[in-house]
């Protein structure tokens, strides 16, 4: 066991776990944030996405030793009332079936408008195609990023509907 | 707070009702011939050590928020969203006064089972009626409240209202007063118009959509329970192996780890599988040890078992006749001996895995002779009759509490996972969450069946189909039962002789054999269908074009006029062409079928198929670039679900998901078999559809029809694969035989 000082969503968390354990267990099971998924312990899904200094990350693959004092950012700290113009735009436009990649799904989605903020569709596709969407909810997720696009820009008054 | 029921001695009640302790009214209901149900409810169960449940539908509080219970399991297909709507629609209460909680496994709620698109057609009715009577008794409340006629009043957003005096009641002021009621004849109370509906048919965004996006614990692998262990469970990798023996004091001494501990298991290949646990402090400790681990395994007779050596039995009992006919109509080799022309062609598809991005899981806690499991099910009876089979506790003694699905699409239906967590459980003095790794559920799936077609078939000088012969080279597992063995096809793994177009070509002959596997096999989403309408619409299609004609006018030719086609024999069922052909040809004309001229390497292709009550038909644009990649540009899918869609945004939901669902699984994964194991073990070689490749433009059409209103999570699958590659042959004239999509070269020039 191991001490580690992290900081998670704004907040100074301390941990006493072995070094080798992906952030994702860390989340998970010592720190009772389970809205990051566990899909495929390799890095393959994205379920387990989470943000580390802003870059969208697979918590699964990342040892909790290798964290330090980074900003992680997981899908219950994104917006602190679920307002972001992602999570508004996925309840807006019904995106999730099953909803059990869609944390990793807007956590990396979050990355790409922060970078881009009105992404083509081809743009869209190149940034969330290691996401794995196992019901199929992709022409969605295009539109959802699409609408939060929007949103960021109009914000909800202006919204469509 | 006990329950009561208000219906008098020995009638079987329709609704019972029960008066809250805080006061409100509750309307629990039973499916018709549910008695034995019926009786087991009358008290209300609960939980051991845990809270009350009330054994009912409908909870409307004093302060007027109406809570719904969804008894059918959430699995991606939007139920626990739809049908409390069809009850709110009945009740009309506003769908923002409304919270829907999910309901254990309970007799009080019926048949709680997600499969083959079933929730729909057998609640749709029952929940209107529920509503529709909570309804009239609040407006009988209100009527005695105010002393007017019934019949003056209406019901209306969350609210009774009395037109003439402009006066209303809110159904939080009314509960009180409905509770002393006697329940009305749920037969006889009205229901609404469906053109004064104003929820159903909209689009109803999923009740859990919030806690979706907000990350809150949903789904059964975030079950967390005080002072909780964490398992996995080595299997053996061959099909069939048991333990010989396991360093089971080396893993005990490993860091975090509490136990570690063989289960012997039985020989059901899709039942509580030989093997050893391992129980630590967290999911991390636990997978860690398991590193560790080293198993002797006793492989079994099933240890040589391979693909390969599959494909050659399978070309072997081809040139034999089939072990079971499954039709026979006129003298098919006669008619092939005489055709205009024929066509002789094989196809195959693998094994598949369901590869939901949950793994399998679940938590389990056994104290005082009582278990408690939370499960991601989609039929929770199975869960327990399995451990009560297995494990020797009473049924009422396992309490199942049915938790969201990171998805179904069949799997798990099987129980598998939940009597490893049940045996587990019962070893460990603690609750304990079984995680599967992606590994071990890639493998120790219940997988599709794979299959072989060798099929001949002829047409006349006229281009007409006289002749079709399928002979289905198929897998099936030994199944032992009273100490008797039998050989089981897997589901979807046996063809029906009705299957379309058995009951439509004057010669056709369906035969059908089994080869023995120890490859587990278990229902994959429209099951059969799902393999079976590639197989003949892309063989239809290679009729057609040997016959140079038009494969949507091929088609048509084939259905015919005839309005029902009926089943064969007692248990077969009618045929409704005249709907296949109303959303074959709508299909068609949105697609502008015929109509376009496309340049090589673009095509378009065209199918339909019958399934799970639902008829839909498919017409795929594709791109096929000279380098061999595929792009769906387009898919029109023309659905008859009958008179109403439920929810608007699931309904569109479910099409676009079968429709990616469709080309994923026809372009990419396969599960090899070697040496008696499953090959593949992660989404490196397991690849799933990616959103770079989903369809640029899914146009969703519903035709409405007068017919019942039956489910949608299966029947738009089936139709994709064939009109794709109907599509690629249109493209570039190459004809895709063999499943994944990968196998075949699409390159041109």
């Amino acid at each position: 066991m191991s001490h580690y000082s992290l900081s998670i969503n704004g907040q100074s968390r301390s941990v006493d776990v072995v070094p080798d354990t992906p952030l994702l267990w860390v989340l998970r099971d010592t720190l009772d944030l389970p809205g990051t998924k566990f899909g495929c312990g390799a890095g393959h899904c994205g379920a387990c996405t989470v943000q580390i200094n802003g870059v969208p990350t697979r918590s699964c693959m990342t040892p909790v030793s290798t964290v330090g004092r980074k900003q992680v950012t997981t899908i219950e700290g994104l917006d602190p009332k679920g307002e972001h113009p992602l999570q508004k735009a996925w309840k807006e436009l019904d995106v999730p079936q099953c909803g059990y990649c869609q944390a990793g799904q807007i956590m990396t989605a979050a990355a790409l408008l922060k970078e881009n903020p009105r992404p083509t569709d081809e743009e869209i596709d190149g940034a969330m195609a290691g996401n794995l969407c196992r019901c199929g909810t992709y022409l969605r997720i295009r539109a959802g990023i699409h609408r939060a696009a929007e949103l960021a820009v109009t914000g909800p008054k202006k919204g469509r509907k | 707070m006990n329950a009561f029921d208000l219906a008098s001695p020995g009638r079987r009640g329709f609704l019972r009702k029960s008066a809250l302790a805080g006061g409100g009214l509750v309307l629990g209901f039973y499916l018709n011939g549910a008695s034995n149900a019926a009786e087991q409810v009358a008290k209300p169960s609960a939980a051991p050590g845990a809270e009350f449940r009330p054994s009912a539908f409908i909870r409307i509080g004093r302060d007027g928020i109406v809570t719904l219970i969804s008894k059918q399991p959430e699995i991606g297909q939007g139920i626990k969203t739809s049908l409390p709507a069809v009850i709110a629609e009945e009740l009309e209460v506003s769908w923002k006064d409304v919270r829907i909680v999910q309901g254990d496994l309970d007799p009080a709620y019926g048949r709680q089972s997600a499969g083959g698109s079933t929730s729909t057609p057998t609640n749709y009715d029952e929940f209107r009626r529920l509503g529709a009577t909570a309804r009239a008794m609040l407006v009988e409340a209100a009527a005695q409240t105010w002393k007017v006629p019934p019949g003056e009043c209406e019901a209306a957003d969350s609210a009774v209202h009395h037109g003439p005096t402009k006066r209303k009641l809110g159904y939080g002021q009314l509960v009180d007063k409905a509770a002393t009621l006697a329940v009305p004849d749920a037969k006889t109370v009205r229901l609404k118009d469906p053109k004064d509906f104003k929820l159903l048919g909209k689009r109803i965004s999923g009740v859990d959509n919030h806690a979706v996006v907000t990350g809150q614990a949903l789904f059964g692998v975030d079950t967390r329970l005080p002072g909780m262990l964490y398992a996995v469970y080595e299997k053996s990798p061959v099909f069939g192996g048991k333990v010989k023996r396991a360093n089971l004091d080396a893993i005990k001494a490993l860091p975090g780890v509490k136990d570690a501990f063989v289960i012997g298991g039985t020989d059901d290949l899709r039942g509580l599988l030989p093997g050893v646990a391992i129980v630590a402090e967290s999911t991390w400790a636990a997978f860690s040890a398991r590193k560790q681990l080293q198993v002797e395994w006793d492989e079994g007779r099933f240890a040589d078992q391979s693909w390969a050596g599959f494909v050659s039995q399978a070309k072997a009992l081809a040139r034999q006749p089939g072990t079971t006919q499954l039709r026979k109509d006129g003298d098919v080799n006669a008619a092939l001996a005489g055709a205009a022309k024929t066509v002789e062609a094989d196809y195959t598809y693998p094994f598949i895995s369901h590869a939901s991005i949950e793994p399998q899981n679940c938590t389990a806690w056994f104290r005082d002779g009582a278990l408690e499991l939370w499960a991601p099910t989609q039929n929770p009876a199975a869960g327990q009759d399995l451990v009560a089979a297995t494990l020797g506790i009473a049924k009422d003694k396992i309490t199942l509490h049915i938790t969201r699905s990171g998805g179904g699409f069949g799997r798990r239906l099987s129980a598998d996972y939940i009597v490893e967590a049940a045996a587990i459980a019962q070893r460990v003095g603690a609750p304990v969450k079984l995680t599967w790794s992606r590994e071990d559920d890639l493998r120790h799936d219940h997988f599709r069946a794979g299959g072989f077609h060798f099929l001949r078939g002829g047409v006349d000088a006229k281009g007409k189909l006289i002749a079709w012969h399928d002979h289905f080279v198929t897998f099936a597992n030994p199944v032992t039962r009273d100490g008797k063995t039998t050989l089981q096809t897997g589901s979807g793994g046996s063809l029906g002789g009705d299957e379309f177009p058995g009951r439509w070509i004057e010669n056709c002959l369906l035969e059908q054999t089994p080869i023995e596997c120890g490859v587990p096999m278990g229902p994959w989403r429209a099951p059969g269908s799902n393999v079976f309408a590639w197989v003949f619409h892309s063989f239809i299609d290679e009729l057609a074009h040997a016959a140079g004609r038009d494969p949507l006018e091929f088609r048509l030719e084939i259905l015919g006029d005839k309005a029902i086609v009926p089943g064969t024999g007692e248990r077969g069922q009618p045929y409704d062409v005249s709907r296949m052909r109303r959303v074959l040809l709508h299909a068609a004309d949105k697609a502008g079928w015929g109509k376009k001229k496309f340049p090589k390497g673009q095509g378009q292709g065209i199918a339909f198929h019958f399934s799970h009550r639902g008829y839909i038909a498919e017409v795929a644009e594709v791109t096929v670039s000279k380098d061999g990649s595929l792009k769906l540009d387009r898919v029109v899918v023309a659905t008859d679900i009958g008179a109403q869609i439920v929810n608007l945004s699931g309904a569109e939901n479910q099409v676009e998901g079968s429709i990616v669902d469709g080309l994923g699984t026809l372009m990419f994964p396969e599960i090899n078999i070697e040496r008696g194991r499953a090959v593949q073990g992660n989404f490196n070689d397991y690849p799933l559809i990616r959103i770079s490749d989903a369809p640029t433009k899914v146009e969703s059409h519903f035709v409405k029809t007068d017919y019942p209103v039956t489910g949608l999570g299966e029947p738009a699958f089936p139709p994709l694969a064939p009109a794709v590659c109907n599509a690629i042959f249109a493209a570039i004239g190459k004809r895709v035989r063999q499943l994944p999509l990968s196998r075949t070269d699409l390159r041109w020039s």
